[in-house]
């Protein structure tokens, strides 16, 4: 039961994530948002790779006979989760300098009066 | 040579356009001229080896590629094969996008240099070329987690494109919207990636889908879940509605040739989407539920499209709520085509929406692309965006109408051009399933010829304004783009059974027979 | 040449020729006709002697042009331009409803 405390953190942190994009008016808190959600999804990416009593998946590191592979956790998702994090820091530069912008020609930051594209 | 070429074809095509994209920077210190002629040469060269292997593709069969071995399997020690390395996988229809792709890159780069003056247009170069790889990438890949990486390197080259230039703040409102919710579509597609590798072990397209179409367990509650977020994030980023909000704002900011850019990056969405459905879960799927959601999805977004364009004012807008509807008849064609499917074949009117559907693809990025370049040309040489002060340019743009009007018989479904083609295919095919859905879908196309009618009546038809007396001529490349678009249509249009036959039926062939597609990447195992 | 639909044929070639066929035999009914045409004085508007205004005051503009129509659906229009907002956070429910709506029914029938 305790093994599955992390997928249940993983469903409130993306709850919490998309409440915060659905509800919030400030554009900063949105970006919050969006920062909440991937890391959701990177902890749930790395939570798939646990296997009980495993251990780090380098070869040259372990003690004499463990069985391989299933002594180890699993390294794919931990790849995987890299490249996410990386892509997860460039969406968020380029969001932060867009509202540095938005911010200089519009004078606000609230979604509600941020409407000149509409209909 | 040409062998070396053709062996290496798929991975030299993603790999030019993204070597020049890093190279450009450093030659714009040096020349301008020399940077757009490097740019020229690899959209070129991208182009030639496309053109190559698609023509092998279409004749031999499926191609895969893989990444630095034999091929996609490694032998564990117990003789169990498993497939793990990375794999390009060509067949025919990603063919059939792919030509799509580097020939709206070709048009749009000739355009672009007429169009993109003052500082800093070294950068967007880079950023063009690297919206090129994203879509050709997302074309030609083999698993779900390279499908995720070239759809962020897409949408973040594409946000920042949209908002190039800040005119007085619209611009960047268009493309926050864009990339919060770009983002917001990746990540649930990252989601249900981590749920299908989590269930199966797998991140293979070919395996997973030789997984979930066995006969003992298949589709699981997990693999359906998955299923659900993959649907909502690929048919938000294709623009059908009612998500299709961001669509009309983005498309209506975008400078230039960006917006015809950004069409064939939607359209690129749109081919994930049908890979999904077709490949990957293939008939474990209920059928009719399926097909009857993609079905209410094409006709709420043609009707939405159709009915809101004919109430703007905002020239670019108003293409782009076209656009929308363009989307939902391909919906709507893919949808019948789906409802009909049961065990890898189809009935004869099924695979006709089919053909219908896939050949609109094409289609409907050449005409909406035509009319986006005609109004760039517009808004370049007046500087006005609004149809209220616009008016009696036929005088001075003489070649920039007759391509204007080519773009409105085209998108209208007008005969003798390629819109009729494709639409002809589409209305005789859907009619069988109910005759509701043709009556509907006719009836968009006449308002659709009644809104491209209104800007052709408004801004070019009346007497000349003498606000907009003395523009400029428009440039030269500019005429040159719309030029080989146009003569395409008209090809299209006189020898439409050319295309059919040749291009759009191996297409069809291929998305529908998942079987091969599975036993040439499992080999069979 | 010819396209193979569902329902029966469709060939762009013959077409055109009968369209350029229909259009000779109308240009030359055209061409039989009266021949007296002046140029110069004959061409402005005749508003019972006033003066021509500018053309700029009698120009429809774009927006204009479809007033009936849009005027005869005026409920529709009402509600669809409201669904418009333009607020980000209601693109965001829209998405979040329809993926709701697509997990009501393609799971639950299945598993009820």
């Amino acid at each position: 039961m305790i093994y599955n405390l992390p997928f249940y953190a993983v469903i409130i942190i993306i709850a919490i994530g998309l409440y915060i994009i659905a509800f919030k008016r400030n554009l900063i808190k949105i970006a919050m948002g969006i920062t909440i959600i991937q890391s959701g999804v990177n902890l749930f990416l790395i939570t798939l790779g646990y296997r009980k009593d495993g251990l780090a998946p380098i070869f040259t590191h372990l003690p004499k006979d463990t069985p391989i592979p299933n002594g180890m956790v699993l390294p794919v998702p931990q790849a995987l989760t890299l490249t996410s994090i990386v892509i997860g820091v460039a969406v968020l530069a380029l969001i932060l300098s867009f509202i540095i912008v938005l911010f200089r020609e519009y004078g606000t930051l609230d979604t509600y009066k941020m409407r000149r594209l509409k209909e | 040579m040409i062998d070396t070429l053709l062996t290496h074809a798929p991975i030299l095509i993603i790999a030019a356009p993204l070597l020049t994209a890093f190279i450009l920077p450093l030659i714009d210190k040096v020349s301008t001229k020399g940077r757009n002629i490097l740019a020229l040469c690899a959209v070129v060269f991208t182009l030639i080896l496309v053109v190559m292997l698609a023509q092998d593709v279409i004749e031999n069969g499926i191609r895969i590629y893989t990444l630095g071995g034999e091929n996609a399997h490694m032998a564990l020690p117990s003789g169990y094969h498993v497939p793990v390395r990375i794999t390009l996988v060509v067949d025919a229809l990603s063919a059939f996008m792919v030509i799509i792709s580097s020939l709206i890159s070709f048009v749009g780069l000739l355009y672009s240099f007429a169009h993109v003056k003052g500082e800093g247009t070294g950068k967007f170069y880079t950023l063009f070329l690297l919206m090129l790889v994203g879509m050709l990438g997302m074309e030609m890949t083999g698993d779900l987690f390279n499908l995720f990486v070239f759809l962020e390197i897409l949408s973040i080259s594409s946000a920042a494109l949209v908002a190039f230039y800040i005119r007085k703040g619209q611009p960047i409102e268009a493309s926050i919207k864009f990339i919060i919710i770009s983002s917001l579509a990746a990540l649930f597609v990252l989601f249900a990636t981590g749920l299908l590798y989590g269930e199966y072990n797998l991140l293979n397209m070919g395996a997973l889908a030789s997984e979930i179409n066995s006969q003992t367990g298949g589709l699981t509650l997990v693999s359906q879940f998955a299923f659900i977020l993959l649907l909502a994030s690929f048919s938000l980023k294709a623009g059908s509605a009612p998500m299709h909000m961001w669509l009309p704002d983005t498309y209506g900011e975008a400078p230039g040739a960006i917006s015809m850019f950004l069409v064939a990056g939607t359209q690129a969405s749109l081919y994930a989407l049908l890979r999904v459905i077709f490949t990957i879960y293939n008939t474990a799927l209920d059928t009719s539920i399926i097909g009857g959601l993609l079905i209410i999805l094409g006709l709420v977004s043609i009707f939405i499209g159709v009915t809101m364009a004919l109430i703007q004012i905002d020239l670019k807008r108003l293409i782009g709520y076209a656009a929308v509807a363009e989307v939902g008849y391909i919906l709507l064609a893919v949808g019948v085509g789906f409802f009909e499917l049961a065990q890898g074949e189809l009935s004869e009117y099924g695979l006709k929406a089919l053909q219908g559907g896939i050949f609109h693809i094409f289609n409907d990025v050449l005409d909406i692309g035509l009319l986006f370049l005609v109004a760039g040309a517009i808004i370049y040489l007046t500087k006005e965006t609004n149809l209220n002060k616009l008016g009696g340019l036929a005088r001075s743009m003489k070649y920039s109408s007759f391509f204007f009007l080519i773009g409105l018989v085209a998108v209208a479904g007008l005969p003798p051009l390629n819109g009729f083609a494709s639409k002809i295919l589409i209305y005789e095919a859907i009619y069988k399933v109910s005759p509701l859905l043709s009556i509907i879908a006719i009836l968009a196309s006449i308002f659709m010829l009644a809104i491209f009618v209104k800007i052709f009546y408004s801004v070019f038809m009346g007497p000349q304004l003498p606000s907009l007396s003395n523009i400029p001529k428009t440039p030269l490349l500019m005429l040159t783009s719309m030029a080989i678009l146009s003569g395409i249509m008209i090809f299209f249009g006189l020898f439409p059974d050319y295309i059919v036959d040749h291009l759009v039926t191996p297409a069809v062939n291929a998305l529908v027979d998942n079987f091969t597609y599975i036993t040439s990447i499992t080999g069979g195992i | 040449m010819t396209l193979d639909t569902f329902g029966g044929y469709w060939s762009p070639l013959v077409w055109l020729l009968a369209f350029i066929v229909t259009f000779l035999i109308g240009y030359i009914i055209w061409g039989l006709g009266e021949k007296r045409h002046k140029t110069g004085e004959q061409l402005k508007p005749f508003i019972s002697g006033l003066a021509e205004p500018s053309k700029k005051d009698v120009h429809i503009q774009g927006g204009n042009v479809y007033w009936g129509f849009t005027e005869s659906l005026k409920e529709y229009y009402k509600y669809a331009t409201k669904m418009h907002t333009g607020i980000l956070n209601d693109y965001i429910l829209w998405f979040i409803g329809i993926a709701a709506i697509f997990f009501l029914v393609i799971i639950l029938p299945g598993v009820l």
